[in-house]
C-alpha cells in the first residue's frame, strides 16, 4: 500500500505519473512529495511507486490571515 | 521631489509600489481580481493544502499577471514542516517568496517565535525570500534578521480578530530598533488601523480577514489602499508634535477689532 495524501491506497507499480492521470489529478497544478523529498516534475514517469512510499500531492488555495 | 516618487518598498531585492499585502483566504476565487486590482496590491498571499480530484480551479488562474505570490506555510506545527512547505511552494513554481508560519496551537494561533527562527535560518541560505510571522519580540525580530529574514511580520492582534493594533508599543519598538522592513500582519481590522500603523513607520500591512468579512470586499480593499497610502505619507511627512498642556494658536492672537 502507498500512503497518499494520508490515505492507503492499493497504486504500487504504478509510475507518480500514471497515478496522477488516474486519479484526476492536474499535474500542472500540483506539486509532488515524495518521501519527504520533492519530486521534480521530470521524474514523475520514471518513479514507480513502492510500498510504504509516503507521497503528498498538494497545490495552492487562498490564504492569508 | 525625485525621492518623492520613488518611496517604494525593497524585499529581498524586489521593488515594490503597494504597501498592502492582500490574503486570499476567506472569499471565493471570483472575488481575488477584483480586491486585487481595488487594493492595487501587488503581493497576494497563499496557501499550500492537499490537493483533491474533484476541484479544479487553480487559484492563478485568478491572480492578476506581475503579482507577486507569497506562499505562506500555515498548517506547519514545527520548524521542519514549514521548511517542507515551503519546498513545495517553490516547486509550485511561483518564485522565491515565503511567509514562514508557524502556529502550535489552534485556539490563539499564535506564532512559534522560536521554531520561526529556525525555519528562517534555513529558508534564508536556501535563498528564498523569507517574511517570518511573529509575535513582537525585539530580541526574536533581530535573530529573524541576522538569520536572514528579508522583513519581519509581527501581528497586531490574534489572527482573525479584527482588533487593531493591541501589540502598538512593541511594534512601534520593532519599528524604531530593527533595520529590516516592519509588515504589521494579523488583527489589522480597518483601514483607520492599518493608517495609524503607517503613520507609525511600519512599511507595509497585510490584511485578509478584515476585507473577507466586510460587506463590500472590493470596495474595502480601495478603502484599505488610501488609508495605507495616506498612513505612509503621513510618517513621511512627519506628524506634527503635541502638546502635553495647554494650546499653541496658530492663528494671529491680536484682538485688532478691539485696538
Amino acid at each position: 500500500m502507498v500512503k497518499v495524501n494520508g490515505e492507503l491506497v492499493e497504486e504500487a507499480g504504478k509510475s507518480v505519473a500514471a497515478y496522477l492521470a488516474e486519479a484526476g489529478y492536474d499535474s500542472r497544478a500540483v506539486a509532488v512529495e515524495y518521501n519527504e523529498v520533492i519530486l521534480p516534475k521530470a521524474d514523475y514517469e520514471k518513479t514507480i511507486l513502492v510500498d510504504e512510499d509516503v507521497v503528498e500531492i498538494v497545490c495552492f488555495m487562498g490564504g492569508g490571515r | 521631489m525625485k525621492e518623492q516618487q520613488e518611496d517604494v518598498l525593497e524585499l529581498g531585492g524586489h521593488t515594490f509600489h503597494s504597501r498592502f499585502i492582500l490574503g486570499s483566504g476567506k472569499y471565493s476565487l471570483a472575488l481575488i481580481e477584483a480586491a486585487v486590482r481595488d487594493a492595487g496590491a501587488e503581493i497576494v498571499t497563499c496557501a499550500v493544502r492537499r490537493a483533491n480530484t474533484k476541484e479544479h480551479e487553480n487559484i492563478l488562474d485568478y491572480i492578476p499577471k506581475g503579482v507577486t505570490l507569497l506562499p505562506n506555510t500555515s498548517g506547519a506545527r514545527t520548524a521542519d514542516e514549514a521548511v517542507r512547505i515551503a519546498h513545495l511552494a517553490r516547486e509550485l513554481g511561483c518564485g522565491d517568496f515565503v511567509k514562514i508560519e508557524i502556529m502550535r496551537d489552534t485556539k490563539y494561533l499564535l506564532p512559534d517565535n522560536e521554531a520561526t527562527i529556525r525555519a528562517t535560518e534555513t529558508l534564508a541560505k536556501e535563498g528564498f525570500v523569507v517574511l517570518p510571522y511573529m509575535y513582537p519580540d525585539l530580541n526574536v525580530a533581530r535573530d529573524l534578521v541576522n538569520a536572514g529574514a528579508a522583513a519581519v511580520m509581527p501581528l497586531a492582534a490574534p489572527i482573525g480578530s479584527n482588533k487593531g493594533l493591541v501589540t502598538k508599543e512593541f511594534i512601534q519598538i520593532l519599528i524604531d530598533e530593527i533595520d529590516a522592513p516592519i509588515i504589521v500582519d494579523a488583527g489589522i481590522g480597518s483601514p483607520a488601523q492599518a493608517c495609524e500603523a503607517m503613520q507609525m513607520g511600519a512599511a507595509a500591512i497585510m490584511a485578509n480577514t478584515a476585507l473577507a468579512t466586510a460587506g463590500d470586499l472590493p470596495l474595502m480593499a480601495s478603502a484599505f489602499k488610501d488609508a495605507i497610502a495616506a498612513g505612509r505619507k503621513a510618517y513621511r511627512a512627519g506628524l506634527g508634535r503635541v502638546l502635553t498642556r495647554g494650546a499653541a494658536a496658530s492663528d494671529p492672537l491680536t484682538g485688532f477689532l478691539r485696538d
